[in-house]
Order: C-alpha cells, then structure tokens, then sequence
C-alpha cells in the first residue's frame, strides 16, 4: 500500500504549491489594505495634493485615470466589439482570419512599454496630439483590444447557432439576427470582457509614462488636449522618484489604485457567473 | 408574394464597418512596428554595430551597449519562469484534478485577483515589503537585485501559466484517466504518467506565454531590480541589481530629448523586445493552431 502513502504526500505537496500561489496575494492585498486605511479620508479623496505631494489629496490622480478610462472605453468598446463580431459571425477561416488571430495574440503580447514607445511616435509626436489625454487613451485602447476582443468573441461563440437559424428562417438577413439575437443575448459576456480590458488600462503604467501622465500637475485636466496625473504613474511617482514621502501616503495611492481595479474585477465576476446561471441555453 | 428586395444602405455600411474593424488589428500591429522601425532604425546607422551590442550601456558618453540590458532581461525573465514553471504547473494540476470543489472555487478568483494587481502596485509592495527581507536574509548592501525581480515576475507570469496549463489538462479526454486507474495505477500515478504527458504541448504553451509576459514586464521590474547597467556574468549576479531592457527603456525616454542618438537607441531597444516577444508568441500560437488542426484540443 506503499502507493497510497505517495499518493498522499504527493497530494499535500500539490496543495502546498497551491498555498505558496495563494498566500502571497492575500498578503500583498492584506497589507496594503491595513497600512492604507490609515490615509484614507474625506481630504485624501477629494483635495489637490500639497507640499510636494506630501500631503493633501490625491484627486487630481483619480479622475484623471477615470478619464483615461473613458476615453480608452470609448475607442476600445467600438473597435473591440465589431472585431469580434466579425471575427465570431463574418470571418471563414482562410489565411486573412488566421492572420487577424496571430496579430491579436501578437497584440496581447506586446510589452507595455513598448505601447508607450509607439504612443509616443504616433500619436504625440506625428499626428501632434502632444502629451494629452487623446494619446494616452488612444494608446491604452489599442492595448486593451486583444483583451475585449477575445472575450467578446467568445461570448458571442457561446450563442447557440440555431438562434441565428431560426432568425434567417424568420427571413431576418444575417446583420438583423446578429443585432436583434445574437448581441442581447451574448451582452452580460461582452460586457465582462470590457470591464477586464479597462480594469487592465486603468491600471498600467507604462503605455502612459511618455503619452500623458503629469509628475506633478495639481489641478484637474481642462480639456482632452490636456495632461493629467493618473493613479499607478503618481504611485510610481511617490514611491521612486520623491524622496522623503510618507509611506501611509503611498499606501494609501496603492490602496485607492487597487480598490479601483479589484471593485472593477468583482463586478466583471458577478456578471459573468449571474448570467451563466440564468441562461436557459 | 415577393417584394421588391430594397438594397439595405444602413446594413451594408455597418457589414462593411464591422469587415474593417475584423482587419484593424493586423493595422494596428503592422502600425506599431512601422512605427518602432521609423524611430528606432536611425540607431543603427548612428551608432556602430560594434558599440550598439558592446557591453557597456552609459548614453551620456554615447556607449550603447545593449549586451548588459538583454542579458539583464534573460536573466530576470529565466530565473521568474524557473520559479513559476513548478509552482504553477503544481497549482494547476491541484486544481483541476486533485483539489475538492470548495478549494478550487476558492483558488480561480485568487488567481484571477493576482492577474488583475497592477504591476505598479505589486512593484510597490516589492520595494517596500520584499526587497528589505531579501536584503537581510543575503546580507547584501541592497535589496533590489535581480533575484527580487525575478520572484515578483513569476507570480505576475502565474495567472497566465495556470489558466494555460489548466486549459491544457483539461483538453486531456477523461478515458485517458479512466484507463490509467483501470489498469491499477493510483490517482497520483495516472495524473504524473499519463496526464501531464498528454498535456505536456500545452504547458510549453503556457510557459511560452509565461516568458513572453514576463520578458515584457515594465513598472513592477524597474522598482525592484536595483537597475544597474551591468554585465550579469558572474554567479551572484542573480543577488546583485541588474538592469532590463524594459525598465530603460520607461526610466530614461522621459528625459531625452527627441530624435537624439539616445532617443533612437531607446527605440531600437523597443525593436528587439517587439520582435522576442512576436517570437515567442508566434511560436506559441502555432502549437495552438496545429493542435487544433489535428482536433488534438477537444
């Protein structure tokens, strides 16, 4: 029975690696949830930041990476999902859609920063848009593409074919049931995959670094043209390149950073597992 | 009775719209590469190939050696995988076949929690929390070396490596399993020798795209690796700062002024990350497409 006494600690070894993954993360989020806490109130939220950062709010950071967040939705959403829906309900496969799927794992590869390389020569420097929200969104969208496209591709897959038979043979031409059947009803999967693709923008720092982010720029951004300060580049900011700040300040940034990010991914959850539990297909 | 078919304008501008947009993301790859190449070729016409792959990297004296930065990279990035290739396979195995359901539905959004920490975040944790306790179990003068680096990067590569490799496992046909018990073998014995095996294309796809995350992975790096520019030859290297190809790249391009020789070597930099990482993704991609042309994945 040798084997089973294996078996055994093999298993223990198996949940042991489990936990090893596991316990991290709670400690990276239990930390910073615990020293942060004790910087945020009413001021932090909602005040310019003071004395060099030190002291004060950090709002100025918030709404600009709410900003970018819109902007990045408002490209990425249009974009993203009518890829998919050609790919998901146009594309045969030939080599021109093999080729479409290799540039989209192509894209999800790509190093962030070299998202901020070609935001800046594109985008800043040759159509002139300088160091402005319009580039920052513009390069965080084509980052976010792959993401919103894949997941929106398979949400709408995950939609029987009979629902666009029965469409067609209800003499509806093929873009009617795609709008009328087929988007309704993979909508709770789409939008799943939007809200990950913006969670991931709303959270990277790089792709800003030369396409918006302001070091220091205590006001709020006046028009699309403008810079702005967002959360994980003043993050960056305060935890680097000033010296002397106070870590309950920098807790606290990183706790309102990943506040955003993980609400945003709870939320992508609910809607994903309340809609797999109402489908009656 | 059949009515005169109208030509639908509306219909055909959106069919037409959603065709160009299924096409846009080839544009948009071949954009960023025309791009790289428009700033990023001009290096290797300024700087000799001799001084642009030497081994020293210090712009202010126009040496751009890149040897230090890429070695810098491969050491991080191989070390990360080393570190996360066991631990995550283990993790997946564990969850899609040993672990009881309450633990897996407890284990999936862990990981997809850690997948969406920004790296920002998780570089910031790293500077204040890890890179201190590095620091006094080595003794070291500092903290932020490249074995710091290398530990957050493989739980950033994680969530990817396990989702593939779960993935993986999971494509192995359940009469696999069931022949292995059938002929006697324990659990443990069917999951390691037949298994994994069956698995095993999938998991190199799962570390390829392990690699590829982590080879590109910026913010959490640059916080944690000290950024040295030197040459990782000798052994303690892994226990001394280093530098990547990424972190320079986002720690100086702020400060160079545009169209200079250090502004284009920048970019060259940018040139050989987008082509490793289109490297490995394309290899990944294609043991994807071929398993699924001999319906290997279902």
């Amino acid at each position: 029975m040798n084997r089973y006494l294996v078996q055994r600690a093999g298993f223990a070894l198996l949940a042991l690696a489990a936990l090893v993954v596991v316990v991290p993360i709670l400690l990276v989020i239990g930390t910073i949830v615990v020293r942060g806490m004790r910087a945020i109130n009413w001021e932090f939220l909602t005040a310019m930041p003071r004395d060099g950062m030190k002291a004060g709010g950090i709002l100025p950071a918030i709404v600009g990476t709410l900003l970018l967040s819109v902007g990045t939705a408002l490209v990425a959403i249009p974009v993203g999902v009518g890829g998919a829906i050609y790919l998901s309900e146009y594309a045969r496969d030939t080599w021109l859609t093999r080729a479409i799927r290799l540039a989209i794992i192509n894209l999800a590869g790509i190093p962030s920063v070299v998202y901020g390389l070609f935001g800046l020569g594109l985008f800043v420097l040759f159509l002139h848009f300088g160091t402005s929200i319009v580039a920052g969104s513009l390069t965080l969208a084509i980052m976010t593409l792959p993401i919103i496209i894949s997941t929106a591709e398979e949400a709408l897959r995950s939609v029987p074919v009979e629902f666009r038979t029965v469409s067609a043979s209800l003499g509806g031409t093929r873009w009617q049931g795609i709008r009328n059947i087929v988007l309704p009803q993979a909508l709770p999967g789409i939008i799943t995959g939007v809200i990950l693709g913006l969670l991931r923008a709303a959270g990277e720092t790089a792709p800003i670094l030369f396409t918006v982010a302001a070091f220091y720029l205590p006001r709020l951004p006046r028009s699309p043209l403008d810079q702005t300060m967002a959360l994980p580049y003043h993050l960056y900011v305060i935890s680097t390149q000033v010296p002397g700040m106070p870590a309950q300040v920098q807790y606290g940034t990183a706790l309102v950073l990943l506040a955003l990010v993980l609400s945003m991914n709870v939320v992508a959850t609910v809607i994903r597992s309340t809609f797999r539990r109402r489908r009656q297909w | 009775m059949n009515q005169p078919q109208r030509f639908r304008w509306a219909e055909f501008t959106i069919e037409a719209l959603i065709r160009v947009l299924g096409f846009s993301t080839i544009g948009f790859v071949l954009l960023i590469f025309l791009f790289l190449l428009r700033e990023g070729l001009p290096t290797f016409f300024e700087v000799p190939l001799g001084n642009l792959f030497g081994t020293r990297w210090y712009p202010t004296f126009d040496l751009f050696g890149t040897l230090p930065l890429i070695l810098g990279s491969a050491l991080v990035t191989l070390t990360a995988i080393v570190i996360a290739l066991p631990l995550g396979v283990a993790t997946a195995v564990f969850v899609r076949e040993v672990a009881p359901g309450w633990a897996r539905e407890l284990l999936k959004p862990m990981i997809e929690v850690l997948a969406g920490i920004p790296s920002v975040v998780l570089g910031f944790f790293g500077m204040t929390v890890i890179a201190p306790l590095v620091r006094q179990t080595l003794g070291a003068p500092t903290g932020l070396t490249a074995f710091t680096g290398a530990l957050i990067l493989a739980y950033m590569s994680l969530p990817t490596l396990i989702s593939v490799a779960e993935d993986a496992l999971d494509a192995v046909p359940k009469s696999y399993r069931d022949a292995g018990l059938a002929m006697g073998a324990t659990q443990w014995q069917t999951i390691w020798r037949v298994v994994v095996p069956a698995a095993r294309s999938g998991i190199v796809t799962a570390v390829m795209l392990g690699l590829g995350r982590a080879i590109g992975e910026t913010m959490a790096v640059m916080m944690v690796t000290g950024n040295a520019a030197r040459l990782p030859l000798t052994l303690d290297s892994l226990f001394r700062p280093v530098r990547t190809m990424t972190a320079t790249i986002a720690a100086e391009m702020g400060e160079v002024a545009q169209g200079s020789v250090h502004y284009h070597a920048l970019f060259a930099i940018g040139i050989i990350l987008f082509l490793m990482t289109f490297l490995i993704n394309l290899a990944a991609a294609l043991t994807i497409f071929q398993k699924r042309r001999r319906g290997g994945l279902r």
